[in-house]
């Protein structure tokens, strides 16, 4: 037997989807700026193909990160990716070897029980079989693990699952058919025939003991066909298009191309590779602190993708990084929100031009703007000369502890340094960038950048993570720049302060902007473990929490931050600390006012432990004591 | 009649309810804080674009609410976004989306110019 009409909806779907994945790859690299397509290139000829491939199967049938973080989540989506993908290879060799002819078409492969139904009777035969039942019932174990966790989430140890659209229903039905289809159709026909293995055997001969197995077969192997077939062309019209597209996404990622700050085929590419598996749900803070649950990650690519009103979910976020890291696929989501954001800003009638927006962007007219400068009230900018430059920023200012334990320790530290924004400065501009505001934070760069070059100096030292930041990325600066933890950090190792160690026990809250959005992890740690005892939190590095206080949401309620930072100070406090410790104003600020134990800046800790310091002006004799010193040094 | 020069002048009552609320009823939908603020002044002191000019987002705020868009859209541009403003009022009026919001509606609604 050779042709079968059941087979015609499987073969529609099959090569409706091969042709799609062609027709659409073919777009997507058309659309690629011409740098990006060289990249891509080169990736597909060098040593980034093979790790694209190792990566493939790794993350999308192994599915290692999922795995890790969550077993059970991880072993659902494995069983199924994993599953089938070993299910139609050893499918292929099966229908090759003991088919009736070599190198036969993809049907013949899924559907071999029904073209050799007497297959399974000599001894290898019999083992293949066993291998193929094993795989099978591999598939379907995962298969009961998603139908619960549809139902009840916490199965797989989620506390929230995704939202679905009708379409991406009728999709999941159909995926859900297709394994339990194969299942019934093969152990009916095995159970005609004689044959098969454990499950397909033995489930076939208990159903045909009571039932005319040989009729009932041949409706599943249709539904089977047809479950397959309607999976396929709904694939490109549902959030299943991430299957392939997770491919596409990998082997562009790994031949260099990054999202940018332009919407463009990445990004899109990106957005269709969200497999809604719900990770950036869990560890959103917004969700779980302050019972947000409708702008997560998963959210956001999904508005993207259905081209729906999304203005408050790309606002509405802490752009802490929590869901960047998490997310399995490895989706820049940040930058995907920025770019949402800065689209809408460049864009005057939202409301109307949302459709497809991430294709036609580009082409809609530009919003009202005269381009005047916004800020021409900012004075020409002077500086004085220096090797060391402080730059407070505007939340430093509002912190003046910060401000005046910073000025202690470069007093200390003997450099030649000089405050440039000592009575207020501009902003540095990232809070005008996290709104979209690209073109006045131009303005703000512009003017701080000035009064750095003129002052000649080699380092630039700020206390506000969210300056280091733009600084670092944003500025076209040829200093040092250097979080003041990371100042302080060198001062100890080169020997230029002297500290006591004090005897407290502190924990330490890494701010989001210093951590995972510039991986500035040790530097701060260990100056702490240099003057005090650092407990853990369990809340450490990459895990960290956001303080709740985040620029980075323009439209969150005063309240729903107050919760956040009192969720985090009670975690962060948990065993009871001297203080909690942290390396930004805004998160000192924030987390001060939601607990009773006392906030500290890692600058103020170190200022404490400095020695004897701040008697030098007011002790006269101290202070020819220091001058003795430096003689005797000199000599 | 003998003229003595005396005629009615006319009233010089400037009519606030005249004037177009649009704009803070754009901003009041979707910042309701904006209700809370007491006009105390503690944002103003704090600003950081108050330091170098006159700007003060207290004024911005009565401004909105009388209506004064005009000069409300003149001045708003200057607001840096910092965040200081946020962090010392009493009242946790979200002061950084009321700017945002307000130059949201001068540049993206038809009708008014930027
Ligand atoms: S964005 Fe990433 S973590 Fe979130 S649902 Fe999509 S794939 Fe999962
Ligand atoms: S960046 Fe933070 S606040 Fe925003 S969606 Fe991700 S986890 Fe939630
Ligand atoms: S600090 Fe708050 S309450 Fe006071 S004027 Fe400003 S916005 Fe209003
Ligand atoms: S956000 Fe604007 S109004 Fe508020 S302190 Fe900063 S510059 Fe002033």
């Amino acid at each position: 037997m050779n042709f079968d009409p059941f087979i015609i909806p499987f073969n529609i779907g099959l090569y409706f989807i091969l042709i799609y994945a062609v027709v659409r790859s073919v777009i997507w690299f058309r659309e690629l700026s011409r740098p990006d397509k060289l990249r891509l290139q080169r990736g597909f000829f060098g040593k980034a193909f093979g790790q694209s491939l190792k990566e493939i199967f790794l993350e999308s049938l192994i599915h290692r990160k999922i795995l890790k973080s969550n077993p059970r989540l991880g072993y659902m989506h494995m069983s199924l990716a994993f599953g089938w993908f070993l299910l139609i290879l050893f499918g292929t060799i099966e229908a090759d070897i003991f088919g009736e002819r070599h190198l036969n078409p993809p049907y013949k492969a899924i559907f071999f029980k029904f073209f050799s139904p007497d297959h399974g009777k000599t001894f290898f035969e019999a083992s293949y079989a066993f291998l193929m039942d094993l795989i099978l019932a591999f598939i379907l174990s995962g298969l009961v693990l998603a139908v619960t966790k549809r139902f009840f989430s916490r199965v797989v140890g989620m506390k929230k699952t995704t939202k679905l659209k009708p379409l991406d229903k009728v999709a999941l039905t159909s995926l859900w058919l297709i394994f339990p289809s194969r299942l019934i159709a093969e152990s009916l026909t095995s159970g005609a025939y004689g044959t098969g293995s454990f499950l397909t055997g033995n489930l076939g001969a208990a159903l045909a003991s009571f039932l005319p197995a040989n009729e009932l077969a041949y409706p599943f192997w249709w539904l089977y066909s047809l479950s397959l077939g309607t999976f396929f062309v709904l694939l490109p019209l549902t959030r299943y298009l991430h299957i392939p597209t997770e491919l596409f996404l990998i082997f562009m990622r790994n031949s260099g191309i990054r999202t940018g700050d332009k919407p463009g085929s990445f990004s899109e590419v990106e957005v269709h590779s969200c497999s809604s598996c719900g990770m950036c749900i869990d560890v959103c803070q917004l969700g779980f602190s302050a019972g947000i649950h409708t702008i997560q990650a998963t959210y956001l690519m999904k508005g993207i993708r259905n081209s729906d009103y999304i203005h408050d979910i790309a606002h509405n976020c802490l752009m802490c990084g929590r869901c960047d890291q998490i997310c399995p696929v490895g989706i820049e989501i940040s930058p995907i929100r920025m770019i949402v954001r800065r689209i809408e800003e460049n864009d005057r009638v939202y409301e109307n031009s949302w459709n497809g927006y991430f294709r036609n962007r580009l082409n809609v007219p530009a919003p009202k703007q005269d381009n005047k400068p916004s800020y021409d009230f900012l004075p020409a900018p002077v500086s004085k000369k220096a090797d060391v430059l402080y730059f407070a920023g505007c939340m430093t200012h509002l912190t003046p502890s910060i401000k005046k334990a910073m000025v202690k320790i470069l007093d200390a530290s003997g450099l030649n340094w000089s405050f440039i924004d000592e009575d207020g400065g501009a902003c540095c501009g990232r809070p005008l960038m996290l709104a979209g505001n690209d073109r006045e934070a131009r303005e703000l760069i512009n003017f701080n950048s000035q009064l750095i070059w003129k002052s000649g100096a080699h380092t630039l030292v700020t206390s506000c993570p969210i300056c280091y930041k733009v600084f670092r990325e944003s500025y076209y600066l040829d200093v040092e720049v250097l979080h003041h933890s990371q100042f302080i950090k060198n001062l100890i190792d080169e020997g230029l302060v002297n500290m006591n160690f004090l005897q407290k026990r502190v924990t330490y809250h890494t701010p989001c902007e210093l951590g995972r959005r510039s991986g500035v992890y040790e530097e701060p740690k260990e100056v702490i473990r240099h003057v005090a005892t650092l407990e853990p939190t369990g809340y450490d590095d990459e895990n960290s929490l956001c303080c709740g206080g985040s620029l980075g949401n323009i439209m969150l309620s005063h309240d729903k931050r107050r919760g956040i930072a009192e969720d985090v100070t009670a975690r962060l406090t948990a065993n009871d600390p001297d203080s909690l410790i942290t390396a930004c104003p805004l998160c000192k600020k924030t987390l001060a006012q939601a607990t009773s134990t006392r906030v500290v800046d890692i600058a103020e800790l170190v200022a404490e432990a400095i020695a004897d310091a701040p008697a030098l002006k007011k002790n006269p004799s101290r202070h020819k004591k220091k001058v003795v010193r430096e003689s005797a040094a000199s000599l | 009649m003998e003229k003595f020069g005396f005629s009615l002048t006319k009233a010089r009552v400037i009519d606030y309810d005249a004037n177009d609320r649009s704009i803070v009823s754009y901003i009041l939908e979707r910042e309701p804080s904006l209700n809370l603020c007491i006009e105390c002044g503690c944002c103003s002191a704090a600003c950081t674009t108050g330091n170098f000019t006159g700007f003060s987002l207290r004024e911005i705020h009565i401004l909105l609410k009388r209506g004064e868009n005009d000069l409300v859209r003149q001045k708003i541009r200057k607001c840096m976004l910092c965040g200081k403003c946020i962090l010392v009022c009493p009242r946790g009026v979200n002061t950084r989306n009321v700017v945002f919001l307000a130059k949201q509606a001068f540049t993206k609604n038809e009708g008014y110019e930027f």
